[in-house]
């Protein structure tokens, strides 16, 4: 009773303020404080975003790229899964990218979206993603928005606490969700307990061209880690990882995983890890993991396996690992801006519980451990707290931070975010969800510089907030303006597949760079034709091999004769446009690939069996031009014994 | 079909030439003002990155400066930075020095900005036919179809290459399409 009063004098004084404040002319619809709210949201036709969000794709395997704050989005990446929009893993030029130690793999679940930093702060040049099913880590290039490199994790399984990255992108890192035997083999699942390992792998960046690979893993006990957050600024050179199933059950986790009190932060120098690697202390495991790279300059990606993985063993490189309790299967591991705060919010904890990187450093120095697990210190509880969230919440999952000395923990089960100040603990705003929070994203809100004017909630159930599709409906990400004391909702938008993360960052640290066009004569493709005059078909055998061009608004050739059936016809096709935004398909009857989508200046190739004589046309599939109706052609197919020869032409030449 | 298609694109493309200019409220045409933010559509995109379009490469010729003053009274850059593909026949500046005195002037008065648009679209044809291309054209007989819906004829003589009488001097491929150097206004024959 006493709350609604309040709320009423406060949505007066508030609408007071509102009305005498804003004079937008966008309050058509809703009155005076919907039209405030819209306008907050409202980018204008032919207006920029302030932000961009990359936000995670879950279960569809790829990476979203909206704007804020008006959520529209731009692009989804293909990154884990093939995508027939694009022809990704479906084009000669882009199958290698999907390649495993499992062959070719054409879905991912990923995960979640961040940014490379220098010095702590996000500078926009690459976008990492993970993937948790088949364990993988994917890198974006922000020039071009596309996936360039994609690398296998030996040793583990449901790759999801990744792949955070350090200050100055050092590493990026991937810790294993799932206990497996290492190396793997058959064995009793019941064994599970000290025989199971939980592999945590640092992959170096390389600071020039962010090329990746894996540096060293860190063989750890059989926990579940569960998500990760590099230290900044104070705490830089530590790596913290939240684990659950410090009881190392095999079944029925839901009960047997929530036996103990307390599981831990890991906590693991890995600047200590690299003095080991350079003394040697390490054992060089045979494994077998891909590590694929596009090149931007052939357009084309090659597969390579990798034999060979680095181990540190903790209990035998002592500082390198230790434990700090947190109490009930924590789940989110953030840290404070300033590098001295670890977050651990316990998904069945009353409260968020958050540790100090001084008292562990303290702790450490000193030696005060409450014994070890597998050789690994674990330190005292109360020794390493800096502070306790009162019963903020129920379900606590996530922190981002808003550099303003607040916290922003989502709770899934009360489908909420609450505002909490760094220091004192005490909540200072909570707003619902719509409904069952995961993730929230400020822009830059894990790293040393937050963006803090807005936040992203993004969820998992939506039920009526949205026109209804059936059984299947979005989920979606909500914008908050946290500008002010108390957050303010802004906006609802659907998102693609789940989004479990997101990364943020202002649009002018990316914007600038991107690219919007390939040269051509930078195109290193073993099959490019630069020019109509260079076209050409070349039978080898039963494969044929077209070299074509593609320019507004024709295919160079576009009538060939002398395919016949059983022929394996690739179609290299260069687009020789060298013009920001004029891409061409094509497409062709009866190829069991997807449509190729090339870029100005770039060379693709899509494979064609045709399985009966006849003419069959192909097209370009993009709204090139106005004459684009008029971009087709056509491939004459005669019997396999037909004598009729290989021509190609254009216009009759 | 075909010829039905074109059709409809004449009248789509010669709706856009014609109504560009119009004024904010006009709604009869398919074409409408741009807004404040975007007065010059995709001529106003900053793009240092592609090859240079027929609108930047024609404001890079001192020949042609009667030309882009020309299109740029009409409102009509946005047509030559779009996807095309055009092939523009450009006058030289002595082109248009050789029509009546007065005539240029009277053309660039706001007043005229329907007569302006509709002589520069006669200089303008879907697709890209550089100097070779129309000398194709003029070998397999074809005409030339211009924006404004006229076919043009296309000969040759020795080497050279005419548009309705008129001599092409140079071609310029452009990253949408082709200019085609001039040095004649191209005006009904009539």
């Amino acid at each position: 009773m006493r709350i609604a009063k309040i709320s009423i004098i406060f949505l007066g004084l508030s609408m007071l303020m509102i009305s005498c404040g804003s004079n937008n002319g966008n309050g058509a619809t809703g009155g005076a404080l919907q039209g405030n709210i819209a306008a907050k949201t409202y980018v204008a036709p032919g207006e920029k975003d302030e932000f961009y969000a990359f936000i995670s794709g879950g279960f569809s395997g790829q990476l979203a790229v909206h704007g804020l704050p008006s959520g529209r989005l731009f692009k989804v990446i293909p990154v884990f899964s093939v995508d027939g929009e694009k022809a990704y893993g479906f084009n000669e030029e882009t199958k290698p990218m999907l390649n495993t130690s499992f062959g070719f793999i054409p879905w991912g679940d990923s995960h979640h979206p961040d940014l490379s930093q220098t010095n702590g702060i996000i500078d926009g040049r690459w976008c990492f993603i993970n993937e948790n099913n088949t364990p993988r880590v994917a890198r974006i290039d922000l020039t071009t928005f596309e996936t360039v490199e994609i690398i296998e994790l030996p040793n583990s399984a449901g790759n999801h606490s990744s792949p955070y990255v350090t200050d100055n992108t050092e590493y990026v890192v991937a810790g294993t969700r799932f206990g497996v035997p290492v190396p793997q083999r058959d064995m009793p699942i019941d064994d599970y307990k000290g025989n199971f390992k939980g592999a945590l792998s640092f992959i170096k960046v390389d600071p020039e061209d962010g090329g990746m690979n894996i540096e060293f893993q860190v063989l750890m006990p059989g926990f579940d880690y569960d998500k990760a957050h590099p230290g900044r600024g104070k705490s830089h050179g530590w790596m913290f990882f939240t684990t659950y199933n410090a009881e190392e059950a095999n079944t029925l986790l839901e009960v047997n995983a929530s036996q103990l009190d307390k599981d831990f932060i890991a906590a693991v120098n890995w600047k200590k890890a690299e003095e080991y690697i350079k003394q040697g202390k390490f054992s060089t495991m045979e494994t077998n993991y891909a590590h694929n790279v596009y090149d931007e300059g052939t357009h084309s990606a090659t597969s390579t396996m990798v034999k060979e993985v680095r181990v540190i063993d903790p209990a035998e490189c002592p500082g390198v690992v230790y434990f700090m309790p947190m109490p009930k299967s924590p789940h989110g591991c953030d840290v404070d801006p300033t590098g001295e705060y670890i977050v651990g919010s316990g998904k069945l904890s009353a409260n968020v519980t958050v540790h100090s990187f001084t008292k562990m450093m303290d702790a450490i120095k000193n030696e005060k451990f409450d014994g070890e697990r597998y050789g690994i210190p674990v330190l005292n509880f109360e020794d390493v707290l800096a502070g306790v969230v009162q019963q903020p919440g129920l379900g606590p999952l996530h922190t981002e931070f808003d550099g303003k000395g607040f916290a922003y923990t989502s709770f899934f089960i009360s489908s909420e975010v609450v505002k909490w100040k760094l220091g004192t603990w005490e909540v200072v705003d909570r707003k619902p969800t719509f409904y069952s929070v995961g993730h929230v994203m400020i822009p830059g809100g894990n790293s040393q510089q937050p963006f803090g004017k807005y936040l992203l909630a993004m969820n998992k159930i939506t039920k009526d907030r949205f026109l209804p599709t059936g059984p299947e409906v979005c989920q979606s990400a909500q914008l908050y303006d946290i500008s002010g004391d108390k957050m303010q909702l802004l906006l609802d938008f659907p998102t693609i597949g789940e989004p479990h993360y997101a990364a943020g960052c202002p649009a002018d640290l990316i914007a600038p760079n991107s690219k919007k066009i390939y040269k051509l004569e930078d195109n290193k493709h073993p099959y490019v034709t630069k020019s109509e005059k260079a076209t050409k078909v070349v039978r080898e055998g039963n494969e044929v091999h077209i070299y074509m061009t593609m320019i507004r608004s024709h295919f160079a050739p576009d009538n060939i004769e002398g395919v016949k059936v059983g022929d394996k016809v690739y179609f290299h096709v260069t687009n020789l446009e060298q013009d920001y935004d004029v891409p061409h398909g094509i497409a062709m009857i009866g190829a069991k690939t997807s449509e190729l989508l090339i870029m100005p200046g770039q060379t693709e190739t899509f494979t064609w069996e045709p399985r009966g004589p006849g003419v069959w046309p192909f097209y370009c599939t993009d709204f090139c031009s106005a004459l684009h109706q008029e971009m087709q052609g056509y491939v004459r197919v005669s019997a396999k014994d037909s004598d009729i020869k290989l021509s190609w032409s254009l216009d009759d030449e | 079909m075909n010829k039905c298609l074109k059709i409809i694109l004449a009248v789509g493309t010669a709706a856009i030439f014609i109504s560009c200019g119009g004024t904010t409220e006009d709604t009869s045409g398919s074409g409408a003002a741009l807004p404040d933010n975007t007065p010059l559509g995709q001529a106003g995109v900053i793009d240092n990155e592609s090859a240079n379009d027929i609108l930047k490469v024609a404001i890079g010729s001192k020949d042609h400066s009667t030309l882009v003053a020309a299109v740029q009274a009409a409102h009509i850059e946005h047509i030559l930075s779009n996807a095309g593909p055009l092939t523009v026949f450009a006058p030289v500046n002595s082109a248009f020095e050789a029509l009546p005195p007065g005539t240029v002037e009277s053309l660039l008065e706001p007043d005229n900005i329907g007569l302006l648009t509709t002589i520069l679209t006669r200089h303008a044809a879907p697709g890209s036919f550089d100097i070779e291309k129309l000398k194709k054209e003029a070998r397999k007989g074809r005409k030339l179809y211009m924006a404004t819906g006229d076919y043009l004829d296309v000969t040759t003589e020795g080497d050279d290459v005419f548009v309705h009488g008129i001599k092409v001097l140079a071609s310029v491929q452009t990253s949408n399409g082709v200019i085609n150097v001039i040095d004649q206004v191209i005006l009904p024959k009539n």
